[in-house]
């Protein structure tokens, strides 16, 4: 009892020094890159964000989205419109925006989890639901049509969430990034999280113990979109422009649900891992394929094969066994 | 003390009577038997206590209260809980951890449920399972998980819906063991069963039941004597004391 009491406080103290040393790494990462492959680690802890946003609803709480870029556009958009219109803090408008990300995951996560959609029909629904997203802002000449919304240059500071170079850009994804996996380490943990998983283990065993599996679909998309709005507010601000066909896109939606599949979605580092495994491997087949456009996206459709044929936990799953054959 | 009474319960799926005018009440504290042959509408009844089905006609009262229209979480939530006669555990999930979410049915903090599921383990004779996941086991294990989750919501009423199906006759004295164990917790016990030797040890009381409808109801003794019943379900040879 002792012993294993020691040895519980061991495990603690090595996780603590692990993350930390983690942390180090990444804080001080951006003094070795060029401007080139900070932008490509932007990319990839924007995808660990948005991957782990996703993975609240598709991972823990078993409901596959198809359409997440809905609510990272909507954030994105809705930002961005405050601050042309406004002239609001984009940080204002990331919380105004993700508020109204929510709110459309509650309404269209009401509809479905009410008149009981489920698995590939909720997948369809939510794509379905992102093109009609996408084609009403296309049309839609107040928010700037298929021109889309270019962001003002104001000046360089945090209030206006621009800067003249790429770090401060790094270190807030970063943050983001920290915050989520934070975030979800607590969920995993908690009563929220273990209904989460009742729900993608059997909705009916769930129900017979006293869950009530439409309330807790309804938390779950309502965290996910939430936190995917924020993101963005990020994206929108990063990219400096932003148009219904980059920020609604079906190809967005399945770049977000991608890492996370690959990497073992409902894990805590399944989507990072998927997003430093996918974020290296599409800039390189797009600077070796130079002049083939969606060659990487061939290579996503075989991974995905590969992922669901010899391993369907993903990687951490993957990772997991060889662990336990070695311990 | 009454704990719970269903008053003319009615139940067809397309014009066949699953359940049909059915009258019952379940004291506080007792055993009850439920059984019949195949089809007879059993499993039907129980997923109309537990809110799985809503009945066509008739009330179902728990407590003092009217729980006919409710929904499955808010009848766990008054007391009931069930076990599916096709078990349905957390497949993924080990032993220890499908029963911590149903604890969580009553309690808020990690660390009440975790103390309640060890507890659970130990009294399940499962402790050296409790990492296991719930696909790994063996029919009688999952089986036993099945009521263990149902029990880790705290109820008062418990419906156990052939909990030993498929056990070995050393299995069953097991299970017949534990379902002592937690009748002598309080916990009010409502069991559908095939194994005859299990429910006339165990019930103080069964109703039989026949194409959706009851033909007996009485201590068990009674209702091995019962014509009716011999000729529905028991067969010509079980009411005949060994000579």
């Amino acid at each position: 009892m002792n012993f294993s009491f020691r040895n519980l406080i061991g495990n603690r103290t090595l996780k603590l020094v692990f993350i930390f040393l983690l942390l180090l790494f990444f804080l001080l990462l951006p003094t070795f890159l060029t401007s080139y492959l900070l932008h490509v680690m932007i990319i990839i802890l924007l995808y660990v964000y948005l991957g782990s946003c996703w993975d609240i609803l598709g991972g823990y709480c078993g409901q596959t989205s198809f359409g997440h870029a809905s609510f990272l556009g909507i954030g994105a958009y809705t930002s961005t419109l405050l601050l042309l219109k406004l002239n609001l803090s984009p940080w204002f408008g990331m919380i105004i925006g993700g508020v109204i990300g929510m709110l459309c995951g509650l309404f269209i996560g009401f509809l479905c989890f009410r008149y009981r959609i489920r698995e590939s029909y909720f997948a369809l629904v939510m794509l379905t639901f992102a093109e009609i997203i996408r084609l009403l802002f296309l049309n839609w000449k107040w928010v700037g049509g298929a021109n889309g919304l270019l962001i003002p240059l104001k000046e360089n500071s945090l209030y206006y969430f621009q800067f003249d170079n790429k770090l401060p850009y790094y270190y807030i994804i970063l943050l983001m990034s920290f915050f989520i996996l934070l975030f979800n380490n607590k969920l995993i943990n908690s009563k929220l999280g273990d209904f989460f998983v009742a729900i993608r283990e059997n909705e009916e065993t769930a129900e017979s113990i006293g869950i009530n599996t439409t309330k807790y679909k309804l938390v779950g998309i309502a965290l996910s979109s939430l936190f995917t709005a924020f993101g963005g507010t990020f994206y929108a601000q990063y990219l400096t422009y932003i148009d219904p066909d980059l920020t609604f896109a079906v190809g967005l939606s399945i770049e977000i649900l991608l890492r996370p599949l690959l990497g073992g979605s409902g894990t805590l580092f399944g989507p990072t891992f998927g997003a430093f495994i996918l974020g290296p491997l599409s800039e390189l087949t797009r600077s070796l394929m130079h002049g083939y456009s969606g060659v990487h996206l061939m290579i996503y459709g075989l991974l995905i094969i590969a992922v669901i044929l010899f391993f369907p936990g993903g990687i951490s799953s993957l990772l997991k066994n060889i662990m336990k054959r070695f311990a | 003390m009454e704990l719970l009474s269903a008053n003319n319960l009615n139940k067809s799926f397309g014009g066949l009577w699953a359940v049909r005018d059915f009258n019952f009440i379940i004291e506080l504290r007792e055993i009850v038997g439920l059984i019949g042959p195949n089809g007879a509408g059993k499993t039907t009844v129980f997923n109309l206590l537990s809110g799985f089905y809503k009945p066509d006609t008739g009330s179902i009262i728990f407590n003092g209260e009217n729980i006919t229209n409710l929904k499955p979480y808010e009848i766990c939530k008054k007391g009931v809980a069930r076990t599916f006669q096709l078990v349905k555990p957390f497949d993924n999930l080990t032993v220890h951890h499908n029963i911590r979410i149903a604890a969580y049915n009553t309690l808020n903090s990690l660390k009440g449920a975790e103390e309640t599921t060890l507890n659970l383990v130990n009294l399940l004779g499962m402790s050296n399972k409790r990492d296991y996941l719930a696909k790994d086991l063996t029919i009688a294990e999952r089986k036993r998980l099945e009521l263990g989750r149902s029990l880790a919501t705290r109820p008062t009423l418990l419906l156990l819906d052939e909990v030993m199906a498929g056990l070995n006759s050393k299995e069953v004295n097991d299970i017949i063991d534990l379902i002592y164990k937690i009748s002598d917790m309080g916990i009010t016990i409502f069991i559908i069963e095939h194994i005859m030797k299990a429910i006339m040890t165990l019930s103080q009381r069964v109703i039989v039941l026949n194409y959706g409808q009851k033909i007996c109801e009485g201590k068990p003794e009674e209702i091995s004597r019962d014509k009716k019943v011999i000729e529905a379900y028991l067969g010509e040879d079980y009411g005949i004391p060994e000579n």
